[in-house]
């Protein structure tokens, strides 16, 4: 039943890293969000793996509540994204460097 | 076919009910903020406040009486630590609101409807993080917060400053509560179950699993998550950047409320159920102490903007704080939860004091700004010298007090040189405070462009009140305030 449980697994970190990696070495906003969105995909598909090794819904739930907040976040983030869009014209990270040290 | 039933006794609603005060507080004002031609605009700032404050009471009266229960299946805890924590972070949000009444006479964007609510929801999801009894809850609480915060952060929608205050917190802390969740999952994984007591419990029948990769990468997952939220060193990049762009009531509130709450999920899902794994994380914590601290303090020697200098300083304490978690015992908590109330009184009031230093649409933060405030508003002056002393851990202030509890803990339970460093970074940090009190003081008042006090509300005059005088009575009474937060702990279920 549980043969796959160490592929998924090992997919799920793979994606984590994959996320992580975007993360630190991507400079336009929205694909360090997009990257953010990986790792919480492979959070998602850690969860679902344990929940069915475990037989217990929560972690199902978890899941739920997790793509729910992802699309709370993904609305703010937007926002901000287009906010500083239109006052600078860019939304290259390497751009705001108004607060340093 | 099966039917179900679903009781839910009438004392589930009463665990809750300071929180759901808020809500209903938070809808009405964004209601009000809406209707503008009708409404008066202080009134939305007015019913936030009363709405707070009568949440306030109802965490002070109503909440924990008796042993500590669990309700709504094990979500929400009903205890002891819920009950401490639930006063502070009211009284967090209460202060906050104060200083935003008068912050907005500043800054018409702040008397909106849309301000106050964010405010009462982010308050409202700190109050969760301290009563989860489920990692699910803990999760959607930590988010309602964050998310709450993001938006507020960038609430000066014509300063670029804050924008990009706001994008920074925004990338990193979505990135922080990934790391959270993917230790939850493996957590999740290894014991089967999200609740909190259940893992707690499982651990200690199955002492095997400790040794389980899972249980490890769960931990230090977990760890960085909320070293997000707390600032700990290596994940502190954010915070001097976003306290310095955020509107300043925001500042305040950020430092305090969302570190308070931070620092109760960190009890409640790390310290005490994963409680057996301790030894192992004693190296790791050490130098991520070390650091916290003395990256903290070193850098906020060379800041000229205060709040900057105050966002390096709220790292520096993380690291303090964090002593008290790595000594683990029931003291050391206690002391952490003393610290994280002494913090919130004078943290919130030197960022009270430094919104009060604006003009139309314009904050002195500059530490040169002081010059001469200390002769030319001799009130102002005491009570910011009372802070800046309080945060510098000089006596009589709670300051130091909190400071003592937690270096005595960590000293008996062995940590000698991790004091030592503290203390010396204790005595650094008296350089940067007192600078901006000698600046007060002793340099004469700039001539152009000088600090002018325009408008001083009732309400800010409260909050200052209220905060010097709990700095100064936790300072000189302590052992009362330790030993409600020693019993918090102890009715930790």
């Amino acid at each position: 039943m549980n043969d796959y449980q160490s592929v998924y697994l090992a997919l799920s970190a793979i994606l984590f890293g994959v996320g992580v990696l975007g993360v630190i070495s991507r400079k336009d906003a929205i694909v360090v969000f997009l990257c953010i969105e990986i790792m919480l995909g492979a959070v998602n598909l850690a969860f679902v793996a344990f929940a069915r090794a475990n037989q217990s819904a929560e972690g199902l739930f978890m899941v739920m509540c997790i793509m729910a907040v992802a699309g709370a976040e993904a609305a703010i983030g937007l926002a901000i994204f287009v906010l500083l869009y239109r006052k600078t014209g860019t939304i290259n990270i390497d751009k705001f460097n108004l607060l340093k040290w | 076919m099966e039917t179900f039933k679903i009781i839910l006794p009438a004392t589930d609603y009463v665990a809750v009910l300071p929180q759901m005060v808020l809500v209903a507080t938070a809808l009405i004002v964004l209601i009000m903020g809406v209707f503008k031609k009708f409404v008066n605009t202080s009134g939305v700032g007015l019913t936030a406040l009363a709405g707070s404050v009568l949440a306030l009471a109802c965490a002070l009266f109503v909440g924990h009486h008796g042993g500590p229960s669990s309700s709504f299946a094990g979500m929400v805890l009903d205890d002891g630590f819920s009950y401490f924590l639930t006063l502070v972070i009211c009284i967090i949000i209460v202060l906050t609101i104060l200083v935003s009444l008068n912050y907005g006479v500043f800054f018409e964007n702040v008397k909106s409807g849309e301000y106050y609510s964010l405010v009462l929801f982010a308050g409202v999801g700190m109050v969760f993080m301290a009563t989860a009894g489920n990692l699910i809850l803990l999760f959607v609480a930590l988010e309602t917060m964050s998310i709450s915060i993001y938006a507020l952060t960038g609430f000066h929608k014509d300063q670029l400053k804050s924008g990009e205050a706001a994008l920074k917190y925004f990338l990193m802390g979505a990135f922080g509560s990934a790391f959270l969740l993917y230790g939850f999952a493996y957590i999740y994984g290894a014991t089967g179950s999200l609740d909190i007591i259940k893992i707690s419990n499982f651990i200690k029948t199955h002492p095997q699993i400790l040794h389980l990769k899972f249980m490890v990468a769960g931990f230090v997952l977990m760890l960085a998550g909320l070293g997000f939220k707390i600032s700990m060193v290596p994940f502190h990049m954010w915070t001097p950047d976003t306290y310095e762009g955020a509107p300043t009531s925001i500042t305040g509130f950020m430092a305090t409320g969302v570190k308070a709450a931070a620092f109760a999920a960190l009890i409640r899902v790390i310290l005490v159920p994963l409680a057996p794994m301790q030894h192992s994380w004693v190296s790791l914590m050490w130098v991520a102490i070390f650091l916290t601290m003395t990256v903290g303090n070193l850098i906020a020697l060379a800041q000229e903007n205060i709040k900057r200098m105050l966002a390096y300083s709220s790292i520096a304490h993380a690291g303090y704080i964090l002593l008290g978690f790595l000594s683990g015992t029931g003291l050391a908590q206690a002391g952490m939860l003393y610290y994280l109330m002494v913090y919130a009184f004078m943290n919130i009031g030197a960022f009270a004091v430094v919104a009060l230093l604006c003009k139309k649409g314009e904050e002195f933060n500059n530490i040169s700004d002081f010059a001469g405030l200390g002769f030319k508003y001799p009130l102002l002056g005491l009570v910011m010298t009372v802070f800046l002393f309080s945060l510098a851990g000089l006596p009589p202030t709670g300051g130091f007090m909190g400071k003592f509890y937690l270096f005595t803990e960590a000293l008996r339970s062995g940590y000698v040189w991790l004091v030592v460093a503290a203390g010396v970074n204790s005595v650094v940090s008296i350089y940067y405070y007192l600078r901006v009190v000698v600046i007060m003081y002793f340099k004469p008042e700039v001539t152009e462009n000088a600090v002018v006090l325009t408008a001083v509300s009732p309400g800010i005059i409260i909050a200052l009140a209220v905060a010097t005088t709990a700095v100064l009575i936790m300072g000189v009474l302590p052992s009362y305030f330790f030993s409600f937060a020693g019993n918090s702990i102890f009715s930790l279920m």
